[in-house]
């Protein structure tokens, strides 16, 4: 197992008393698997990333990465946040480079790193503009190649998608599938975008809401991956599925509040 | 039916009057020209045709004359220069200290804990007040006067530049350690780079401060300065003097302000017109 999420539960204190967020999430993850967490608001699907991430810490349970226990935020987990958080004041070849930069590699190496890592994205050409320069979709590839250029061993993406138009959103679901497919990196990506989930992933993990846990965990099998598998039923049965399972609980939590 | 087009009657076309728009070059620079015009013209105006006395109400020409004696007297200069020195010494002094310890209130709020009760308190002191303890504790040398500019500045730039860090987005911040950052480094290449306009701006601000202070200070206690010029000539009625005194103030102001703007515009591209 590469990611290993066992018995994890995370509590926030409220004014109101305790607040269940996740509850007994238990995943695991193989290398270079593509998988996506699916949920309504309120699923705690960020909450989950997070934990991930090492941002936040969960109030029982642990995550493992490569079978070594998770305590804090680290270049072995790329992030990439659905508001690209580049640094306005760097280049986007600065911005490529400045994980590395961090971390105390030579400037030679980390300009050959952050290029070729551009290159696998498509922004060599872009590579001395500023971020307010840059289109959604353009900024959103910047942010990849950042966290790829410290070649993490798994890519964390909260809704990264989410800001898109679709025209763009379409182009970057190919665009994923493609990076993926040449670099097998390991994904975790959370969106509330069930199509997105099912064109995406190899495994779906639909997560109920309030408290979010995994309520079911689906393997996505597609006869292929491009814009046309829109047209197949068997797309249409997954999403259908999902939907399914996510609107239950959607209406669980209006009734529960 | 006639072919107006619909249109709220409030929202009629108008130049003077766009709400949080741009007006066309040519009329935003004429009405520049026309603020430092107007005012000068009725003051010519005024002294020309309004009989007053030109001790209370020197004309443009007595000013100038009051200008040109005062310069070639070498007086000019030599006041100038001193209250040139004495701010710049006082307030790169006061922004030295309070860019670092304004950045860490902002950044670490066990810091912002600590201070922030007290500078907050002093900074509603006003510094005048504090003259004449500086003159009892430092004399009557340079040291009240920079003393005072340096009191008078630092504790307000630190708590703009401390709030200045609030802005900062946390997901900069948590995108910074996650691609390898400890707390140093967000501090210094991301925290600090994203707020410096912030603090530029915040600088600018207290300088125009700090030279307001600086001419109270001579007001009270110098033995030259424009400050000490001014209250001089307002001994002796002077009023010629006392305008020639406050247009120099007033000009050195205005180019500090300008210069300031100019430092933030080249430094900080990124932060201007966000397209």
């Amino acid at each position: 197992m590469y990611l290993k999420i066992e018995g994890l539960y995370k509590n926030f204190e409220t004014p109101t008393g305790t607040l269940t967020v996740l509850k007994d999430i238990n995943m695991n993850i193989k290398k270079g698997e593509f998988i996506c967490a699916v949920g309504a608001s309120g699923s705690g699907k960020s909450t989950l990333l997070r934990q991930i991430a090492g941002l936040d810490s969960p109030t029982m349970g642990t995550v493992s990465i490569d079978g070594k226990l998770i305590n804090g935020p680290g270049p072995d987990r790329g992030m990439v946040f659905q508001n690209y958080t580049l640094y306005p004041w760097m280049n986007v070849q600065k911005n490529t480079e400045f994980g590395l930069k961090l971390q105390g590699v030579s400037k030679a190496a980390r300009r050959e790193k952050a290029s070729y890592y551009l290159n696998v994205v498509g922004l060599t050409k872009f590579a001395q503009s500023l971020p307010k320069e840059l289109s959604g979709g353009m900024k959103q590839r910047v942010a990849i190649a950042r966290s790829l250029a410290s070649q993490p061993k798994v890519l964390l993406m909260d809704e990264p998608f989410g800001s898109l138009d679709v025209h763009t959103k379409e182009t970057m679901h190919e665009f994923m599938l493609d990076l993926w497919e040449r670099t097998k990196i390991t994904v975790f990506l959370i969106t509330h975008d069930v199509e997105e989930a099912v064109f995406l992933s190899n495994r779906v993990y639909a997560l109920g809401s309030r408290p979010g846990t995994v309520r079911k965990e689906i393997d996505i099998k597609l006869p292929e991956r491009s814009n046309e598998v829109k047209r197949h039923s068997v797309f249409h049965d997954y999403r259908d599925e999902l939907m399914a399972l996510l609107r239950q609980h959607g209406q669980e939590a209006l009734v529960t509040v | 039916m006639n072919n107006q087009p619909i249109r709220s009657k409030d929202l009629a076309p108008t130049v003077f009057w766009r709400l949080a728009e741009d007006i066309p070059k040519p009329v935003n620079g004429a009405l520049i020209v026309l603020s430092i015009a107007f005012p000068l013209f009725l003051w010519f105006l005024l002294s020309a045709l309004g009989h007053i006395d030109p001790k209370f109400l020197p004309s443009p020409a007595n000013v100038i004359e009051a200008f040109v004696r005062l310069w070639s007297s070498g007086d000019l200069l030599k006041d100038t220069l001193a209250s040139l020195w004495r701010v710049g010494v006082g307030f790169i002094l006061a922004c030295l200290l309070s860019i670092p310890v304004g950045l860490m209130m902002g950044s670490f709020a066990s810091i912002r804990a600590l201070l922030e009760p007290f500078f907050g308190l002093i900074r509603y002191m006003p510094a005048p007040a504090f003259i004449p303890l500086l003159i009892l504790y430092l004399g009557i040398g340079e040291e009240p006067k920079i003393s005072l500019i340096f009191i008078g500045v630092f504790f307000f730039n630190c708590l703009m530049i401390m709030d200045t860090v609030k802005f900062v987005p946390k997901e900069l911040i948590e995108a910074t350690y996650m691609l390898g950052g400890n707390r140093l480094q967000t501090l210094l290449q991301v925290i600090y780079p994203h707020v410096l306009p912030g603090i530029l701006d915040a600088c600018r601000i207290n300088l125009a401060a700090a030279w307001q202070l600086v001419i109270v200070s001579e007001l009270i206690a110098a033995t030259e300065g424009l400050g000490r010029r001014i209250s001089v000539a307002g001994r002796f009625l002077k009023t010629d003097e006392i305008f020639v005194g406050l247009i120099v103030i007033g000009v050195i102001g205005l180019a500090f302000d300008l210069f300031f703007q100019y430092l933030v515009k080249i430094s900080c591209r990124w932060a201007n017109n966000k397209s």
